[in-house]
This record gives structure tokens, sequence and C-alpha cells, in this order.
């Protein structure tokens, strides 16, 4: 329970995403509407009643039970009902359309080619059909930069050995690792000093080594492949080969170094001082040939600095700052020379503090704190984390569809800022506040000097941002942009000062300062840091959305805390993919992930859900009204049949399907226009003004079946004929009207037409028409009422129920299709006036 | 959902139309130029619909007649206040007397009109046996528990037809006579009281049970007509082919009305000189009035009307038609002028630029 894992662990939580969370707002609204409606009715059914010759004339006598029920009793299963006979308006099989819209859903991110890589031979994968819909509706973005933001195959770039520079051509490095040959050196340090440096890569690692024998082959050749937990320990033993030096093999403690004359040197491995994130070093302490005792250590400059003598640092400090500009991760590397008499010493003190049974990191530390002084300086090594392919596209575009991108890493600031620029997520005219360790100093004042930074930096971006805060997006592309840059320990010292009252105040302010930032860069990020931003972003007002990206294990907890999580299947293992909601092989799938898929999932899904909103009510409004007409007697106006078969049969696949295949805008303009992206932010189409729209729309269309019907009934008869309809044949007028409206609804809706829809939406049609023939055509020996007999099909003798019919649905479209042209002129003006302004 | 897919991401995804969200599709954009002359077609085809449903409606005659008899309003009243508060109420009868100045243009159809009287309502609408009118022998012994409380007779003999909605079977009954000269003779004319229910029901859904030695009388014995009945429901008409369940009558009425006011089919004249219609002259239609409606507040009429090819006269559709047409136009014209105003803007747009 004490492995970085177990620590860094956080519980796993069920996430739920923003349309679930409006789905459950509008069932109260709709629960609401459902009680009101059942009181209304059992209260005006009593005030009816009130008059003996309603509540039992002489025709429809009560039993003797009946009369003699409590009245209490009556009214209470009266109440019961109305809600058995109003119940579809909760649209119970919306929830299974729901899971298998997500299910099915899901498979087309894990089914789109463009998400497979070809180096690892994998395409995107998907652990949670939940959150398809919440990667449209992101608001800010957390990304790890190490294997997230870059490759994370780390490359030897250059070096320096006492200030003098090398940089090594690596193409000739492999052939060629003869004495002086393949490198390019700017000026020469001492030979000595070169070698000792090598050594030191060779030899201060953890790395192990794997041989490949190509066994059928004659000559002995074996390839040498190099095993670490850290890609930089690969680079710099590579690095080394280089320039001649290989590490051959670590037997039983003795380590082997093939050195550039091609001569073996083995070395025997006395101790090694493991890294870890707090000393930020690591040291071996290694016997030669000769007998000698050496030191090796590596470790980030801030690390290693102070632990060597003072001459020595000036001009490797430089250098190894020039380095990290460029986004080099770099690593001084010292040495010590150990006498006899002090091994003695220090190896009893190492044992002994390994050995303790009590407080034994502290003491190890102790011991490793005291060994690892008064080293010289030999050097720094600057490997490089290349980009990964198109970050700086997809971050552009993230950028352009209103995200905020938080980078959050464990590097140290130089390099962090460095990658930041390079994968513009700054820009060259952004304008950078800094809170980190340099800038608040090592003062004593830290706090003062923080608040006095906090106060000034709000200060500046209010000035800039005028108050208009729901703006803001827009005022992102107009104003300065502003990055933000903090690292572990001022953020620790702005979350975690709770002993000072002025805390919380802290924690406000910079949240103030974070929101009006285009992009915020942590580095120095412990773990459970990032995991602590993240909640703290998610708990801001207006709770946004946020999505977490990350390869390591090091990601875990940011992705588990966030709303998304993604996992990036890196280098460094699978924890993260594990974790995470969905996987994907690089970063720059985060781009069509959200742009395109979650853009067309949030469409889709809202549309779902406002859709059977929609369709319940209107199936049930014109139930409610012949209430009116039937003495409030819960009288169904649709026959049994009907009402079981409307959801399951006859409107439920076309919704079905298209909420799997809508496309309403095309996905590559999807990708390509990220500003799209803007228009379903903020969980847009389940707003309050749609759903009202929609709720609407569903009454006046319930109104028009029902009276529209209603008023055709006004006369002697409907059939040239003059014979007469009943009760059954209204309820049938309403629901084929119903059943045609909502699914030509749907289909005026549909800006994608594949064959799939063309089949479900007409098929549906189709199977509503043959069933109700079907089920009007025979006498059905298990009924105990014949009520639907011929119903179906004598109606349809009528000419004027057909036009009728025609009639009402085309009133109840009317509305739609006045929109959708009105929507359509508007469109193409602005693309008219978008074409004209953009050739001018 | 949780669900974990390791294994498909193992090879390479089909690249396929479906899989990769590329089928090809009609991606249909309702754009003005295609909606706006559909806008008229459509208007003008509704009004050209709604004037000819309109002008047919207008074409067909209704002549009818309360006779529910409100004290003092006709002679009916006598009948209802005889009737009032007795039950069964006696036999009575009363006329009404109308002349046409023309031609009662033909087919012309009998229809009676019940208002107040709730046959959507559930409990009445449940209150029948299909099983037992469809003739079969076990279910006319036993009919179903929702015909309580006229399931079974005092005497605990089933009763059939049973149920609320036989029991309260219309039974008040017309004839219609015409005096072709004044102060001449009153002449029958003839009510042709059977092809009133639909065809459907009259041969296959209603069904009288198996004759016993060919009498349809001792098919029922052992059953007792509804409460109300005065005769029992193999006696309802003379005619072997309209007695028992399969009486067009009864058949009739036990198709339930939709709304608390309907008309239901008493009789269609087509017989002899009256197939084209009733002529001009003097008329009386005989009532013979048994049915209380006063007791709770309903209403009844006696109706003659001819029908069309849209069945009875409802302006309603008509009217629908004509308005929802000019509707259409108004808004084509409206959608036209917005249409033009912007591309003008934008062709002033183009020129400023």
């Amino acid at each position: 329970m004490e492995t970085k894992m177990a620590l860094n662990y956080q519980g796993k939580s069920q996430k739920r995403s923003a349309v679930e969370k409006s789905i459950n707002a509008f069932l109260i609204v709709y629960l609401f509407i459902l009680l009101t409606k059942a009181a209304v009715c059992t209260t005006l059914k009593y005030v009816w009643q009130s008059n003996p010759n309603n509540d039992e004339p002489w025709y429809n006598q009560k039993t003797q039970k009946e009369r003699e029920t409590l009245k209490v009793l009556k009214m209470f299963t009266d109440f019961l009902s109305f809600m058995v006979l109003f119940n579809f308006i909760i649209p119970v099989s919306m929830y299974v359309t729901v899971e298998m819209q997500k299910f099915l859903g899901s498979f087309f991110i894990s089914w789109d080619k463009d998400f497979y890589d070809e180096e690892i031979h994998e395409g995107a994968l998907v652990n949670t059909s939940d959150l398809n819909e919440e990667l449209g509706q992101v608001d800010y973005v957390f990304t790890d930069k190490t294997g997230t933001l870059t490759e994370n195959s780390m490359e030897f770039i250059e070096c320096c050995i006492d200030g003098h520079k090398y940089r090594g051509a690596a193409q000739e490095a492999e052939g060629l690792s003869e004495t002086d040959g393949p490198l390019t050196y700017f000026d020469k340090a001492d030979k000595n000093r070169e070698e000792l440096f090598l050594r030191a890569l060779c030899l201060c690692h953890t790395v192990e080594t794997k041989t490949n024998d190509v066994v059928d082959a004659a000559t002995e050749s074996t390839e040498l492949t190099y095993i670490s937990s850290s890609p930089d320990e690969i680079a710099l033993v590579k690095g080394a080969k280089k320039y001649g030096f290989t590490f051959v093999g670590n037997q039983n403690g003795q380590m082997k170094v093939e050195n550039q004359r091609k001569e073996i040197e083995v070395y025997e491995l006395l101790h090694t001082l493991n890294f870890d994130s707090v000393r930020r070093r690591m040291s071996v302490i290694v016997k030669n040939q000769a007998g000698d005792i050496i030191l090796f250590c590596k470790g980030a400059d801030s690390a290693v600095f102070p632990r060597v003598q003072n001459h020595e640092i000036e001009l490797t400090k430089a250098h190894v700052e020039r380095n990290a500009m460029d986004g080099y991760r770099t690593l001084c590397v010292a040495f010590k020379e150990i006498a006899p008499d002090d091994y003695e010493r220090i190896n009893r003190q190492l044992i002994e503090a390994k050995m303790a049974l009590q407080d034994r990191e502290e003491k190890m530390e102790r011991v490793f704190d005291d060994i690892e002084t008064n080293m010289n300086l030999i050097g720094a090594t600057a490997v490089e984390d290349r980009l990964q392919d198109q970050a700086a596209e997809t971050i552009e575009a993230l950028h352009a569809a209103g995200l905020k991108v938080w980078v959050l890493t464990g590097d140290k600031m130089e390099t962090a800022k460095s990658t930041c620029y390079a994968c513009r997520l700054f820009q060259t005219n952004t304008e950078l506040l800094e809170l980190t360790t340099k800038t608040i100093e090592e003062s004593e004042r830290k706090e003062d000097r923080l608040h006095e930074l906090l106060i000034e930096y709000r200060k500046k971006l209010l000035h800039d941002f005028p108050k208009s805060t729901r703006s803001l997006k827009k005022a992102w592309t107009e104003h300065q942009e502003y990055g933000l840059i903090i690292d572990g320990s001022t953020l620790s010292l702005i979350l975690n000062s709770s002993q000072d009252s002025g805390s919380h105040n802290y924690k406000s302010i910079f949240l103030q300062i974070c929101m009006k930032c285009t992009a915020v860069l942590c580095c120095r990020m412990a773990p459970l840091q990032k995991a602590q931003i993240v909640r703290m972003v998610k708990n801001l007002k207006g709770s946004p959305i946020t999505l977490s990206i990350g390869d390591g294990a090091n990601d875990v907890s940011m992705i588990l805390e966030s709303h998304v999580g993604i996992g990036i299947k890196g280098k460094e293992g699978r924890q993260a993919a594990r974790n995470s909601d969905y996987s994907v092989p690089k970063f720059k799938h985060l781009k069509k992930l959200l742009l395109a898929h979650g853009h067309l999932y949030y469409v889709r899904i809202a549309h779902l859900v406002q859709y059977f909103f929609y369709k319940n009510l209107c199936f049930i409004l014109p139930q409610f009204l012949y209430q009116f007409f039937c003495g409030f007697s819960q009288q169904p106006l649709y026959d049994a049949a009907y009402l079981t078969m409307y959801n399951i049969c006859f409107t439920s696949l076309p919704i079905l399907a298209y909420s799997l295949l809508e496309q309403h805008i095309n996905i590559d303009t999807l990708t390509s226009d990220p500003r799209l992206y803007m228009k379903i932010s903020g969980n847009a189409m389940l707003q309050l003004g749609p759903f009202l729209y929609w709720t609407f729309l569903a009454a006046f269309e319930g109104t028009v079946f029902f009276f529209g019907t209603y008023f055709l009934f006004q006369t002697s008869s409907l059939e040239e004929n003059a014979k007469v309809y009943g009760n059954w044949t209204f309820g049938t007028i309403v629901f084929t009207v119903l059943v045609f409206t909502v699914t030509l609804k749907l289909a005026l809706d549909t800006r994608f037409w594949t064959w799939i829809n063309h089949f479900v939406i007409w098929g549906s049609l189709a199977f509503y028409v043959f069933f109700s023939f079907f089920w009007g055509g025979i006498i059905w020996p298990f009924l105990k009422q014949q009520r639907m007999y011929f119903v179906f099909a004598q109606m349809l003798s009528s000419v004027s129920t057909w036009l009728a019919i025609i009639l009402l649905i085309f009133i109840s479209l009317f509305p739609e299709i006045l929109l959708i042209v009105l929507k359509n002129v508007k469109r193409r003006s602005a693309r008219v006036h978008h074409l004209i302004s953009s050739s001018a | 959902m949780t669900w974990s897919a390791t294994a498909r991401g193992a090879h390479q995804p089909d690249n396929t139309a479906f899989t990769q969200q590329r089928l090809p599709a009609w991606q249909p954009l309702l754009s003005a130029s295609i909606t706006l002359p559909l806008f008229f077609c459509v208007g003008l085809a509704f009004i050209g619909l709604g004037l000819g449903l309109y002008y047919s409606s207008n074409g067909i005659k209704e002549l009818g007649y309360d006779y529910t008899g409100y004290p003092g309003t006709s002679n009916c009243s006598l009948c209802a206040t005889a009737g009032r508060g007795r039950s069964p109420p006696p036999a009575c009868s009363c006329a009404w007397y109308f002349t046409l100045p023309e031609l009662f243009q033909g087919p012309v159809y009998l229809y009676y009109e019940l208002s107040n009287f709730y046959q959507n309502n559930r409990r009445y609408g449940v209150s029948r046996d299909d099983a037992q009118l469809s003739g079969l022998s076990s279910a006319l012994r036993h009919p179903v528990n929702e015909c309580a409380p006229y399931q079974y007779s005092a005497a605990r003999l089933p009763i059939a037809p049973c149920g609320a909605i036989a029991n309260s079977l219309f039974n008040d009954s017309f004839s219609l006579w015409h005096q072709r000269g004044p102060g001449g003779s009153y002449v029958e004319v003839p009510l042709d009281r059977t092809g009133i229910a639909w065809w459907t029901d009259y041969h296959v859904k209603f069904r009288n049970p198996p004759l016993v030695n060919g009498s349809l009388a001792l098919a029922f014995r052992g059953t007792a007509p509804p409460p109300n009945w005065h005769r029992p429901v193999y006696e309802l008409s003379p005619d072997p082919n309209n007695t028992g369940f399969i009486n067009q009558d009864f058949v009739v009425w036990m198709r339930t009305a939709a709304l608390p006011t309907f008309r239901k089919l008493y009789a269609r004249i087509r017989q002899g000189n009256y197939s084209a219609g009733l002529p001009r002259g003097a008329y009386r239609v005989n009532i013979t009035y048994n049915y209380p409606v006063l007791g709770f507040g309903g209403q009844k009429s006696v109706i003659f009307s001819s029908i069309s090819w849209m069945g009875g006269k409802n302006p309603f559709l008509g009217i629908a038609y004509l308005v929802v047409g000019s509707l259409c136009i108004l808004t084509g014209f409206v959608m036209l002028i917005v249409y033009i105003r912007y591309q003008d803007q934008n062709e002033e747009d183009e020129d400023e630029e």
C-alpha cells in the first residue's frame, strides 16, 4: 500500500454526464405535469360527479360494492388510475434508448480509423459509453506534457563537459564509434574529463539490458535492448554509446562498459542511491578495476548545483539554462572520489539505514544527503523529448473551439514553458503571468509577496476584461491574451496555507486569474496536485466540464478526477489508458474526438432526449383532453395495443437511427472549423429555452390532434353510406395523426439521410399501417373485447377521414417547417455574407 | 454502463462506410427556392379542396327536431312528464309535424341524437361481453363480470345481452308519414331499418347463438332480458336476419359513441317514390316516446339528413382547409418578401464592398 501507485490512487467514482443531469431535471418537470394532470382530473371528476345525474345515471348504475366503497378510497384509486392512464408521459423507454444509443454509438469511436496508430497497431479504446456526449461539452482541457504533448521518446541531443558544448551527429555515430570520429566538438575539454563524463553516463543509471540473440545468424551478432522505467536514462545510455562508451550489462554487481578503444571495463557496483522525486537525483557508488571508489551522481540542476564546489558551476549553469529554454530536459552529472576509509563509514551507514526498522526512509534520506555532498560537477546533458505529431495544431484547434487548455507537468518550468511555446499554447504575443518560486523568491515573507502578485495580476486582468464575463469567449479573440505559469510549491502555498485566514481569499483570487487566462501552465506538479487542480476547476461557478488527458501512472488521479478522462496509450505503461474513460494512441486524436465525435454525440443525444419528451407529451395530451369529454372516467383514448406499442415499435427505431447516424454538419467540416464547437457549449440544446420550445410544440400538436378530430366528429357521419363511427375510431384517428406527425417531425429534423434512416422512418410508418390492419383484421380469441375489430379499415374507407388526417398532420408540422425555412434563409444569407466578406 | 473492449482495439478497424460514418447520405436542405413554390402549391391545393368541401357540406340538408319534451315546448312534453319518475315509463307517443316547401334531395337518412349521454364512460364502455355477443353458448350462460350490475337478473338468470350498454338500448321508435296534398291522408314512408350497422359488425362480430330446434327463442332459454327491456332479445324484430344479437338497431347502439353528444343512424329512406329524396309536402313523424333522458339532463332529437361523398354536414373540414390554405399562401408571400429583402440586402452589401 505504500507504492507510489497506491499513494496517488483515488477512489473511482461514478461519472455522470451533464446531459443525464438535464434529463433528471426534465423528468422532475414532467413528473410534476403528470401529478398535476392526475390531480386536476381527480378533482374535476368529483366536482362533476357531485351532480347525481352524472355520477350514476340510470343507464350506468354502479354495483352494490362500488356504492359502498369509501369515498376517500375511491378518490385515491381514481388518482392512481389517472396516473396509470397518463404515465406514458414519463418516457421510460427513453432510458433504454439512451443506453442503446450510448452503447452502440461508442463503437464509432473505436471503429474510427483516424484513431488507428500504425506504430502500436491500435485504435481508440472506449472504456465507458456513458460519457460520449460529454466530449461535446468540454470547457477545460488538462493535459500532461511528457508523453502526451510530447512523444516521450527521448533523444540525446547534446551535452556539456566542463562548460564545453558537444553536439552529436546522430547518423554517423552508429557505424563509426572510433576514437574521435563522429563527434562534432565545438571546442574540447580535457580528454580525461570527457571519458569520466561518459563513464558516468554509462554507470549512473538503473537500466537493464536484454540481449536478443539472433540465433540463425552465424556471426555472434547480439543486439542490446535497454530497459528502464525512465526513457531519459535510456536516452542517456544510448547517447553515451554514440560517443563510444557502451554499457554492456550488469551481471552480479559487475557493470561492464565497452570504452572507445573497444576494451571492456568492469566496475563493481557497490551501492545505488535510488532516484526519488524529492531528491530529484540519483547516485551510484562503483569501484573500478584499479580499486578506486567513485560516486557518480546525476540529477536536476536544482538538486545538484548546491552540492558541488561552487567555482565549477557558472559555465554549466548557463548551458543548462539555455538548453532548458530550448525545451530540452536537462540533467547534471557530478562525481566524487571516495577514500577507502570514508567508504567504510559510508558503507556502514548505508547498510545500517537500509536495515533500520523504524523511520527507514528518513534515515536513508539523511545518509544520502550526507554522502552526496562536495561533489565535482562534470557536465550536463540535454535530452529532447520531441513534440507529438500535430500537437500544436491540436492545441490551436482546441483554443479556437473556446476550450481552455491547461498543461500540468512534473517538469521544470523552463522546459515546460518552451514546450508550451513550441506547441503554441502560448503565442508570442501572449503575456505571461508567473507565479513561481522564482518570482516569489525564497524570502521569509513568501506569502506577502504572493499576495502582492495575486492582487497585481488580478488588477491587470480585470482592467483588461471589462465586466462582461459572459462574452468571455469572444473577448479572447479581441483582447490581449494572457497565460499563467504556476509551480507546485506556489500552488500548495495558495491551496494549503489553511492556518492563514486569508488563504481562502488567495484561492478565489487565484481562480479569478485562472479563469481569465487562455492558457495555464502548471509545472513541477505532484500527481495528487494535478487532481487537486482539476477538482478546483471542476467546482468553479457554473461547474465547467473538465477533461484530462495523460499517459502515465502519475496522470491517473487527474484522469479519475475530471469529468472525462482520456488516456494516451503511451510508453509509460497502460496505467492511464486503463483508468481512463477513453483512450487514444496520440494527443492529436483529441481534436477529432472532441470536435467531431463529441459534437455529434452531444447533438444526437440532446435531440434524442428532447424528442422523447416531446413525443410522449404529444401522445398523452389528447388522452388528458379526452377526460373532459368522457366524464373523467379514465376512459383511454387509444386501444391498449397502441398504448403499449407506441414507444416500443412505432416510434422507437427512427429516433434510434437518428441518434446513431445524424450528422447535422459534416464530420470534416466539424473537424476543420473548431468554432462550431462553441455552438453547443454549456449544454446549449438542453437549456430551458429549447426545452420550452419542444414542450410547447408538443402541447400545440397534442391540442391540434385532439380538437381537430373532435370537430371532425361534429357530424352525423363521415362516410358516404351514412354509417356512424364510435369512440375507438376517434382514438385511432388521433393516434394515426400522432404517429405520422412525430415520425415526420423527426424526418424534418434529419439532415443526414442514409439508407438506414429511410428504411427505418418509412418502415415504421408502414409497419404502423400494417399492424393496424392486422390488429383490426382478426377477432383475437384472447381478447375480452374486440373493440378494434375493423376500426382501422373502416376508418380508411372514409374520404373525410383521409382529408382530416392529412390536414392535421400538416397543421402540426407547419410551425416546424416555417422555422426550418426561416433558419435556412438566415443561414444562407449569412453564408453569402461570409463569402462576400472573405472574398473582399 | 461500463464495458471493456480490449480485444476490439487489437486490430485495425474496418474501413467501411458504415464504421467510418461515411455512409452515402441525402442531405436535403429546405431552401426557400424549394419551399416557396411548395407553399403556394399546397396553399392553392388546400383552398381548392376547402372550397369543394365547404360547398358539398353546404349542399347537405339537415332537418332536426328536439323532442325531449321540456314542459310547454311541444306535444312530447306530455310524454316526458308522464314518464318522469316512473320506471319503466308508460308507453306514450307524440308527433312532429313539418312541411317541406321543396324536394329534400336524397338519399335521406334518419338519425336520432342524444346529448349528455356518456356512452364513452369507462365503466359503461366495458360493461359488455363480446364473447356472448359473438354467439358463444358458454358465454351466453356465463356473462363476464364487467357486465355487473347487469350480469345476472334478480332470479339469478344470466342476462343476455348483458351489461349496461345493452340494457340502455335506445327504444324510441319513429315512423314517417307523408301528406301528399293539403287535407289529404297521410301515407307511411317506408323506412329501411337494415344496412345501418357496419358490415363487419353485422356479419362477423355479432352472431346469434346456435339455434335450438330451429328456434332462436329456445337458444336463449335460461337467460333473462336486460332489466330495462320490454321484450327479450330474440323478439327485437320479426325478421329472422335482424333479430337477436344481430338486430341492426342493437348493433348500432353497441358501437359506443366517442362524445357525450352523438347521433346514431336509425333508418334509410330509399324505397319507392322516396329514393330520390322526400318530395315537398307536409310530413308527420310519429314518435313512440319510451326513452327517459330528462333524468340525466339529456336531450334527444330526430334528424333527417342527406349525405354526400364527405359524409354528413360538417363545415369544419372545409373551413379548416380554407384557413390553412390561405395561411400557406400568406406565409408564402411573407417569405417571398423576406427572401427578396435578404437578397437585396446582400446585393447592396456586394455593391458596397
